[in-house]
């Protein structure tokens, strides 16, 4: 059976691994730590295939009815 | 002090006979309360073991005081058992699923074992084991044997309220109760119990719990005389045919009698229970009032759960009746004065403020704005009188604090039930008026969607000084004029005020000087520019300059009116319906004003005003422009009766002659569809097709009939006034009153419902006609034939079922809503977060706009802030 990529659906938004500075700037720009970030589970379909492991942090960069673009973050957890 | 304990968990279960003795501080075996000396007899209905109710004494149980003691259950041992009403219904089922020998459930082993699993497993995962408990017993009564002793079941037939008949033998209480003492504990937990804390046969009273006094006192009346409350008649009662039973069964009655005293303990320990249980006659005061017993004090509105615990009422709350005042200002609420004297505000006595307080003091409670207490130093409250107050101004001093009548001037928060949205609670400026209900003025309607029908609303007056300020900058009314909503005003011009800016700024009426200045008389305003015409020597206004009046300067807005038919080619400036608005410089130059103008939801100058001027700039607007409003409705008069509707002869005869036509048309339509020459439209079948056509060409019927109405009633008729000003009332409205009603429907479609293929037995089976199928021709004005009634009755109950049951879901989703998301908040940074700081959102709403800021939900109008540099209309 031909793998099908959940990435490439259109409703699916984009998803990125931060890296290690920008984890840091984006707490400091909240003040707060990961656990106060949003979740989502390593057992995501989009986690998994983008091969993210537990305690990274998603950059995620939806289409939004009032802003056009958002960008939201979740922490990626068990 | 008993310490704070902290529950871990509830359990529900029966009370065993066991346990109901264990937990009894003594039985009960007189029915008498008191002896002559008024001394509580032991062991009776009284006995001081049961808990204190009189001051002073001590608890025989627990040495506690009154409001220490807890109060301790009583029992009394009932000679024979009987049925516990509100297990009638489980009592049923287990007897016809149980065997009547061996009291096995009737299923085998192995069915057993699979239901035992599913219960488990539900129980495990903390859900409903209803739905299996249901089939449990749904298919355990089927079995006819037993399948452990081969007994054959009977037939068990049940009569209200807790009477069993196996096959034409009576169950006594005793047998039942012997059964369910034979069911094996496995089988138990089949049923959804736990055997541990719920066995079957516990739904049989061997033993009655008699509840503390506590919970039924006794009043001594003003006369001297004991009164007992309803527990504890129906007690007495129960303790009363006990007694007699049992002297009864010692002396070996006949079978007729016991079974008549028994029936009748059942019932004493039914109505205890429940006194309003159907079949049974309820159990009464001898002065005829029904008791209320124990499921009474819980149940229903007034009862212990809506009316005590989760109905929750406040101090310092007023409600009563509304009404409206339009010359109040918006942000005012009339406060009846009785109200108002009995509504205080704790004042705190400081060197700063004393001679005020010692002012409110000596006026006393009578005298309006007086005080109705103070609180000395020593924290001992003193009630005024009139001879106390000279006396008590006098002794006061700092440290004192004295609670001051309501007065003008004062915040208090205003709300209307349902609360639907933050709109529903705000704050007004107290103003004190006489009779008995509150005024507000009719443009803060909307927001609380409240109309003088009899509407109540409430009144609170915040207490310390931080509420105050939170009421005055946060729930101002004036603070809410734009809705987070939508963005625009959902306080606005109503009703009249929006007629009456109809028909000062249509086209161009002229005023004199006198009438010019009569209508700005109570608006507070700039000066009436220059004239536009000198009639005889006489200065005249047109209603556009007396309206501009109310405009802050330097106002520029351009919108379309209600008015407005979208023509192809708006003629702008020259368009003849006056429906373009331009207003330059705080001066109207053309349009008419109307809802678009200044109504609720849809005003544009009122939205522009806020948004521009800020929002105390926006009420004062409001506020002159509806008493402008006013008086310009009552110089030109504005009234509607049943006359304003008539049509003429001829008319009317147009009228009914489209409405003959129609009936031509459908006939026609009929005859080709029995036919089968009708061609069904593009995926409709050919019944389809024929309703839609139908319905098309009765709809175009009553358009056309009500235009034609409309065009004769023309643009001066009041209700046409109101429907196109958008006032109130609509041209469907008037078409309805004046021409045609229309047809009536079901479900959006035409009504088909009724008998064997027809309506009513007034017509043919099968008849597709017009009139068949609920098209009512009459006006209602003219009056409806009854046929034409019925169907309307028709559709106007869907219409009613409809905002029913729309209501109530509406009204659940909401609460659902609010649950979820009341603990959230935005943070200065921007971000929403739950108690615990966790993010929920980057940047509220994503892009981070207060909704009630926006441009009707937009960020920025950017075709406004253009015009405003420019300086010139963008198109
Ligand atoms: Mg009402
Ligand atoms: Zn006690
Ligand atoms: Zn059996
Ligand atoms: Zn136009």
């Amino acid at each position: 059976m031909k793998k099908i990529s959940v990435i490439d659906h259109e409703l699916v938004p984009e998803h990125i691994v931060l890296s290690e500075r920008d984890v840091k700037s984006l707490l400091a720009k909240h003040h707060i730590s990961v656990g106060e970030l949003p979740k989502i589970k390593i057992s995501d379909p989009v986690i998994k295939e983008i091969g993210a492991s537990a305690g990274d942090v998603i950059k995620i960069i939806r289409n939004s009815h009032t802003a056009g673009k958002a960008i939201v973050y979740r922490l990626v957890i068990d | 002090m008993a310490s704070v304990k902290r529950i871990q968990r509830i359990k529900f279960g029966l009370l065993s006979p066991k346990e109901i003795r264990r937990m009894s501080a003594t039985k009960i075996i007189t029915a008498d309360t008191y002896d002559d000396d008024g001394f509580p007899i032991d062991m009776g209905l009284m006995d001081p073991r049961l808990g204190v109710i009189n001051p002073g004494l001590r608890c025989k149980t627990c040495g506690g005081r009154i409001g220490e003691c807890p109060g301790h259950f009583g029992h009394i041992e009932l000679v024979a058992p009987v049925i516990h009403v509100g297990f009638a219904k489980w009592i049923l089922k287990i007897l016809r699923a149980t065997c009547r020998k061996c009291g096995h459930l009737l299923f085998d082993e192995m069915t057993k074992k699979e239901y035992l699993d599913q219960i488990k497993s539900l129980n495990k995962l903390g859900q409903l084991t209803d739905d299996v408990v249901k089939e449990v017993f749904k298919n355990a009564t089927k079995i006819r044997v037993c399948p452990y002793c081969e007994e054959r079941q009977k037939e068990i037939a049940f009569e209200k309220p807790s009477m069993y008949i196996e096959e034409g033998h009576k169950l006594m209480p005793a047998d039942i109760r012997d059964r369910f003492e034979r069911i094996p504990d496995e089988d138990v937990e089949i049923f959804g119990m736990d055997p541990r804390n719920a066995r079957p046969e516990w739904m049989i009273l061997t033993v009655l719990p008699v509840p503390p006094v506590n919970t039924r006192p006794s009043i001594t009346l003003e006369s001297g005389q004991r009164s007992e409350d309803d527990l504890t008649h129906k007690l007495v009662d129960i303790i009363r045919i006990n007694q007699r039973f049992q002297e009864n069964t010692g002396a070996g009655a006949p079978q007729l009698i016991i079974e008549d005293l028994w029936e009748l303990l059942q019932y004493h320990v039914t109505t205890f229970m429940d006194n309003e249980v159907s079949g049974v006659p309820p159990a009464r005061h001898r002065s005829g009032r029904p008791l209320k017993t124990l499921s009474q004090r819980l149940r229903g509105k007034e009862g212990r759960f809506r009316g005590s615990l989760s109905g929750k009422r406040v101090n310092f709350s007023a409600r009563t009746v509304i009404s409206p005042d339009p010359n109040l200002n918006i942000d005012e609420v009339g406060v009846p004065l009785k109200i108002a004297q009995e509504m205080t505000i704790t004042m705190n006595v400081t060197p700063q403020n004393i001679k005020k307080c010692k002012e409110y003091v000596r006026r006393g409670p009578d005298n309006h704005p007086g005080a109705n207490y103070v609180k000395r130093g020593d924290g001992r409250r003193v009630k005024i009188t009139e001879h106390n107050c000279e006396e008590l101004a006098e002794m006061l001093e700092p440290g004192w604090s004295i609670d001051r009548q309501l007065m003008e001037g004062d915040i208090v928060l205003f709300n209307r039930q349902p609360s639907l949205h933050r709109m529903s609670i705000m704050a007004h400026n107290v103003k004190i008026m006489p009779d008995k209900t509150f005024r507000i003025h009719p443009s803060v309607c909307p927001p609380y969607n409240a109309d003088f029908d009899g509407d109540e609303m409430n009144l609170h007056v915040p207490q310390t000084e931080e509420a105050r300020a939170d009421a005055r900058t946060l729930m101002k009314v004036e603070e809410n004029m734009l809705s987070p909503r939508f963005g625009g005003p959902i306080i606005g011009g109503i009703h009249d005020h929006i007629s009456g800016t109809f028909i000062l700024t249509r086209g161009r009426k002229l005023f004199d000087k006198s009438t010019a200045l009569n209508m700005l008389r109570k608006s507070d305003t700039k000066d009436l520019t220059m004239p536009v015409e000198t009639i005889n020597e006489q200065p005249y206004w047109t209603g556009k300059q007396i309206f501009s009046c109310v405009l802050p300067e330097g106002l520029d807005v351009t919108y379309e009116a209600k008015m407005c038919e979208n023509c192809e080619a708006c003629k702008k400036e020259k368009c003849e319906k006056d429906a373009y608005v331009k207003i330059r410089n705080g001066e109207l130059l053309c349009g008419t004003i109307d809802e678009n103008g200044i109504g609720a939801f849809k005003g544009k100058i009122l939205d522009r005003i806020c948004k521009s001027y800020g929002v105390t700039e926006g009420r004062k607007f409001l506020e002159n422009a509806t008493q402008l409003a006013i008086r310009a409705i009552m110089h030109f008069g504005f009234s509607f009766g049943i006359d304003d509707g008539d049509i003429p002869r001829e008319t009317q005869n147009q009228i009914s002659s489209v409405m003959v036509d129609v009936k031509g048309r459908v006939d026609r339509l009929i005859e080709a569809y029995k036919a089968e020459e009708l061609e069904p439209l593009p995926g409709r079948t050919v019944d389809e097709t024929i309703e839609m056509k139908i319905m098309q060409e009765l709809g175009k019927a009553r358009d056309l009939s009500g235009s034609i109405a409309g065009k004769h009633l023309g643009h001066n008729n009041s209700a046409v006034i109101m429907a196109i000003s958008g006032s109130r009332g609509s041209m469907l409205n008037l078409t309805q009153m004046a021409a045609c009603v229309g047809q009536q429907s079901v479900r959006g479609e035409r009504i088909t419902r009724g008998y064997e293929g027809r309506t009513l037995p007034h017509f043919e089976r099968g008849d597709l006609k017009a009139d068949a199928r609920g098209f009512v021709t009459s006006s209602y004005k003219k009056g409806l034939s009854p046929t034409e009634f019925f169907f309307h009755a028709i559709g106007g109950r869907e219409g009613l079922v409809d905002t029913a049951v729309r209501t109530s879901q509406s009204g659940y989703l909401q609460r659902r809503l609010i649950n979820a998301l009341q603990d959230l908040d935005v943070k200065y940074d921007g971000t929403v977060r739950d108690t615990t700081g966790q993010i929920i959102q980057f940047e509220y709403g994503e892009d981070g706009v207060d909704p009630a800021k926006s441009d009707y939900g937009k960020s920025v109008n950017v075709r406004k802030i253009i015009e405003n540099i420019t300086g010139k209309e963008v198109v």
